[in-house]
């Protein structure tokens, strides 16, 4: 039987189309962590001849893309002269950098760089576009398509064109005017550059704080600031591309620990201090220890407790970045310091992003005040980086004084909370309905693994036809064997909203095959208090140990998932 | 019916023991769910040729091994032996420097006096300590910045698109608004296609490693600005400097590079230099430049950032200014956050050029796209610039004041700035420096009393700021780095009329004056 692929159709345009209204004040949560060791969330597997045939659906996509391209280069070298060596010049691309574009990704390049116009809120709206050579390149068809928004990093709704945000910017375009035109170091500072600073440095905790115009130039400009020859880096494996821009260019060793795992990090932690630089043997100048917050790919928490504790014992700098979980994350939304009730005193430095739960573009480094000074004479972006615009700078300030409670007292609190809320509803419900997940309970990034790369445009198409805007990614983004689709929850859904993207996971996920969960990684029912430590404790302890895993994998019908989550979400998850 | 097909395709080749067991493993592997899918995608993408699966069963084995060759180890060999209590105690020992050292004396005078403008930044700002003085210090260059149809503009584009587009560009962050930018730049530009990043400063240090990787030559004029340094450096290319805007020189640089390369794999080769210096403020000679670049065949990266909007008829940059057809650069990098008061930077090229960026250059691919207002704001300046050619003409008019007010009339400083550039970069005579042996620090300072001088008198400059060190650099190394000479930074604007233009060359003129025969500067070794 043909199942309708509108679930709901999307209410008019102008109605709630960047916030929806809050449903009902049972849809409201505050996360934050009690107890002491953090745990790392477990991580499900499908069955083995899932792995398998992804393995073997990449060597089919390899090997293809290698005949096409042997036949190709010999019959069709038009298309490949990019590729060949041309009047003495040599190829711009290197064929073997190029295969993946060519041969995997341009298969699927229409999940990519979907043109959008208007607010990137609630529901985002896609230009329509066709391809007709093979996604080579795409025309606009001219009509459009409203979409339920679940790839911005809009965690707390802030994009909007309209309400507090958005009248102050007008306002504050016609007071500034559009830019500033200068770098800091010129006289690219105003009123409201240090306004903005100052309310970011209270808001996360520290003495100071200076912002860029750019989260990225944030990072890869920071590090050359901090560190040089004869210090250290220690980065996790995952992190963001930008960190690792900023570490490269800084001239410190690099080292990379597995990601979260604290004694891999103690590990190279002793290795390290006890061996002293390469070579000289002589002692590390610094050492620093860059992670992120929350992953954004993976939608795991930073084991804040485990990094502050190494932090005491060996005496290392700890760079937090904050890209994703300020706002988004604890309480109060101060990141995850406030998450984990962790004074902002055990970071050393906190860096973050206002492109994400603020609305705005750039980003901040927070730190002591004596650190601050000294980096706005050295830091190569504050001396030849353009300072954020003055709309830019409101979004940010106005944004702040209202998760603050500073401006419509209320406000604030009610976003965080329906953030909190809709992130645990939506992991519940995905687990339930049999999906593998990754990340911690409380993060709004939650990872939908597919592995097959073929699962990968067919889930996009499959929830695009069902009107919902979703991102995909695969190799070499991720691992190979794990291609996943990227959720991010925002405060501006409404519990219908992630009802429906359940249900359209609930259909794509029976006709891709998508539901191939366990249970050790939850989707059970519901336990009561404290019982969720003891029965994930017990579950790992298993793993461990290698002995027998019972768990009924969770298959959950569509309405039951609906009819119990509300009310489950707030237990204690497994 | 899948499995009679493929044994029609392996059929004429194989044996039929062979083919039994494909027809088994076929027949299970449609057992296993999801197969349907591969193999109508299989069936969908290929054609009954059974040459090709013999080829496919080669590559299928290269492919085994490609992924399963083992990758080097990096194990370190010199590695001491300690037992878990050494360890223990030298963790205990081991004390780090703190991670901020203390500022400078310099620096904390630059922390203190840097200018805080309250209210908004135009040709007359505001100051914290509630002054209003002229504004020579801003690349605010046409005063677009308070114009007041472009605000209106920029307010309705935060009202249909908010403010930040919360996503990058590669996953739902590339608005329609954007997309027009790029197109209008492309063309301003003449080149077939145009990227947008939401930074100006830092785009070409994503260009050049999206292009240049280990082994590549890069050839590069021995002035140009930081973020082109940055960028080399992150690229790992092999990087080979000429003297500054020496085309002699350059040709040495590049005959060198040809030959070295002989014999061995064609690598690829730039040269990457500027339109308009950052550091020094003089321009490029582009058709001597073309010639010796097609000579050779390097590929040319352009940093227009200083010279987009600003050079040429319609602010086409050094191309338009020296008649050059921008075909020939490969690639044009600009800046849209100076003179067109908006934000960003671009890179134009070919087609091939820009789509190789929107996957592999780090500051777009992972960064939030740019606000749409500061796109829509780009847009319209671009526009304004070719329909009003007019406007350009009026910031030339007011270079063309300040200049004698400042070189030749000054006795101690000269301008390194071509003609055309709206942004004056002085610095001490050489003869001053030698008379009152002025190191590099003195000269930073007598420069900043000059700023602060000019600013009593109600003239808002700058200095052009040195280049962060690496930190923990020997002298040695640092002696090597090239450093532009300490300057003064006088930014020309079409904002102010003639006579308040000529009003504050001569206030600046005297500020120096004043300095230079202050009793503290005036210690002749
Ligand atoms: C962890 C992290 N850091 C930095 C950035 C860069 O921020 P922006 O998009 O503001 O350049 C990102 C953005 O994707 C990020 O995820």
């Amino acid at each position: 039987m043909q199942k309708p692929l509108t679930l709901f159709s999307p209410p008019s345009p102008a109605e709630h189309a960047a916030f929806g209204p809050l449903g009902s004040r049972q849809h409201l949560y505050s996360s934050r962590f009690v107890g002491t060791e953090f745990p790392e969330p477990i991580e499900d597997e499908p069955p083995y001849y899932f792995l398998i045939t992804t393995y073997i659906s990449y060597l089919i996509l390899i090997i293809f893309g290698h005949v096409r391209d042997f036949f190709g280069k010999r019959f069709m070298q038009d298309s490949y002269k990019h590729l060949r060596e041309r009047d003495g010049y040599a190829p711009l691309n290197s064929d073997f950098d190029n295969f993946y574009i060519r041969r995997l990704q341009l298969r699927i390049n229409d999940c990519f760089r979907r043109p959008v116009t208007g607010v990137p809120g609630r529901f985002i709206t896609l230009l329509d576009r066709e391809s007709d050579d093979f996604n080579l390149s795409f025309k606009l068809k001219g009509t459009t398509t409203e979409t339920l928004n679940m790839s911005s990093y809009n965690y707390l709704g802030f994009a909007q064109s309209e309400g507090e945000c958005a009248d102050a910017a007008e306002q504050s375009i016609r007071k500034y005017g559009i830019s500033f035109c200068s770098p800091r170091a010129d006289c690219g500072t105003s009123d409201l550059h240090l306004q903005v600073e100052n309310q970011v440095a209270n808001f996360v905790g520290k003495e100071a704080a200076t912002i860029h115009s750019m989260g990225f130039v944030t990072n890869a400009t920071i590090f050359p600031a901090l560190v040089g020859k004869g210090c250290l880096i220690i980065s996790d494996q995952l992190n963001h591309s930008s960190i690792r821009f900023g570490a490269r260019l800084s001239g410190a060793v690099i080292d990379m620990f597995k990601h979260n795992d604290m004694s891999e990090l103690e590990r190279l932690l002793r290795e390290r201090i006890s061996q002293g630089q390469p070579r000289t043997h002589r002692p590390w100048r610094k050492i620093l220890v860059a992670v992120e917050g929350l992953y954004s790919m993976e939608g795991t928490l930073a084991n804040l407790p485990g990094l502050v504790a190494l932090r005491k014992k060996y005496k290392f700098a700890l760079y937090v970045d904050e890209a994703h979980s300020i706002g988004a994350i604890g309480p109060r939304g101060r990141g995850i310091c406030d998450y984990f009730g962790i004074p902002p005193s055990e970071v050393d430095i906190l860096m973050g992003t206002f492109t994400k739960s603020f609305g705005a573009n750039g980003g901040y480094v927070a730190g002591s005040q004596a650190l601050i000074d000294k980096i706005r004479v050295t830091n190569a972006g504050n001396i030849f980086g353009e300072t954020p615009t003055p709309a830019v700078l409101t979004q940010i300030s106005v944004s702040l004084k209202i998760i603050n409670g500073d401006l419509v007292p209320g406000q604030g609190e009610e976003r965080l909370q329906r953030l909190a809320f809709n992130s645990r509803y939506l992991r519940l419900g995905l687990k339930r309905l049999g999906f593998i997940v990754y990340g911690h309970d409380d993060s709004p990034i939650i990872p939908l693994l597919l592995y097959h790369p073929a699962k990968i445009p067919a889930f996009s198409h499959e929830m695009l036809k069902r009107k919902i805007a979703v991102v995909v990614v695969g190799y070499p983004a991720t691992p190979l064997i794990s291609s996943r689709a990227r959720f991010c929850v925002s405060a501006a859904h409404t519990k219908d909203d992630l009802d429906r993207l359940l249900a359209a996971c609930d259909q794509a996920g029976d006709v891709l095959q998508l539901k191939f969960s366990s249970g050790v990684a939850g989707g059970q029912e519901a336990m009561h208090d404290g019982l969720m430590n003891e029965k994930q404790n017990e579950m790992r302890a298993r793993l461990e140990s290698g002995s027998e895993v019972v768990v009924t994998p969770p298959r959950w019908r569509l309405e039951d998932v609906i009819r119990c989550g509300v009310a489950d979400v707030k237990q204690p998850l497994y | 019916m899948n499995t009679t097909y493929l044994s029609t395709l392996h059929g004429t080749e194989l044996p039929t023991s062979a083919l039994h067991f494909i027809d088994t493993v076929v027949a299970s592997f449609h057992r296993i769910p999801g197969s349907a899918i591969v193999i109508r995608y299989i069936r969908s993408s290929y054609q009954n040729d059974p040459i090709r699966s013999l080829v496919e069963l080669f590559l299928f084995i290269f492919a085994v091994r490609y992924l399963l060759a083992p990758t080097y180890s990096t194990k370190k060999n010199k590695h001491v032996h300690l037992t878990e209590e050494e360890i223990e105690e030298l963790v205990e020992d081991w004390t780090p420097e703190p991670i901020a050292t203390q500022e400078t004396d310099f620096e904390r005078v630059e922390n203190e006096r840097r200018p805080v403008v309250v209210g908004p930044s135009g040709p007359k700002v505001k100051l914290q300590n509630g002054r209003t003085v002229t504004n020579l210090a801003s690349y605010n260059h046409y005063n677009f910045a308070n114009h007041p149809e472009l605000a209106q503009k920029a307010i309705n584009t935060v009202r249909t698109y908010g403010v930040g587009p919360c996503s990058p560009p590669g996953f739902y962050g590339t608005q329609d608004v954007h997309m027009k930018s790029e197109a209008d730049i492309a063309s301003h530009v003449g080149l077939p296609a145009a990227i947008i990043y939401a930074q100006s400063f830092s785009t070409i240090s994503s260009v050049i490693p999206a292009f240049c990787k280990r082994g590549d030559v890069i050839v590069a004029d021995k002035a140009v600005n930081f973020p082109i340094r940055k960028g080399m450096q992150i690229s790992r290319s092999t990087v080979r400097w000429y003297e500054h805007n020496d085309m002699k020189d350059l040709e040495r640089v590049l005959q060198r590079v040809v030959k070295e390369g002989r014999g061995k794999p064609l690598t690829r080769r730039f040269i990457v230099t500027e339109g308009l210096f950052e550091n020094v403020g003089d321009m490029v000679d582009l058709p001597a430049l073309i010639e010796l670049k097609l000579k050779y065949k390097f590929r040319l990266l352009l940093d227009e950032t200083w010279s987009y909007g600003i050079l040429g008829r319609s602010g086409k940059g050094v191309t338009e200014h020296q008649n050059v057809d921008p075909v020939n650069i490969d690639m044009i990098i600009g800046g849209l956050a100076g003179a067109l008061s908006s934000g960003g930077g671009f890179c134009a090229g070919t087609e091939e050029i820009v789509e190789h960026q929107r996957l592999s250059a780090a500051a777009y691919t992972f960064s939030a796209a740019l606000p749409a207002l500061l796109a829509t704001t780009a847009s319209e300046t671009v526009t304004l610039l070719q329909e009003q050619p007019g406007i350009i003409q009026g910031l030339r008019e007011n270079i063309r004041t300040m200049w004698p007010q400042l070189d030749p009339r000054s006795e101690w400083v000269r301008c390194t700035s071509a003609p055309d550039n709206p942004v004056m970069l002085l610095v001490l005579k050489e003869q001053v420096v030698e008379e009152r042996k002025l190191s590099i620090l003195d000269q930073e300072n007598l420069l900043q009393d000059c700023v602060d001088e000019a600013l009593l008198n109600g003239v808002l400059i700058t200095r052009l700021k040195a280049m962060p060190i690496a930190l923990g650099a020997s002298p040695r190394e640092l002696s090597k780095e090239w450093q532009p000479p300490p300057a003064l930074k006088v930014c020309v604007t079409s904002g102010l009329s003639k006579k308040e233009t000529e009003k504050a060359g001569i206030t600046i003129r005297h500020a120096i004056t004043t300095v230079m025969k202050s009793r503290k500067w005036q210690r002749v070794a």
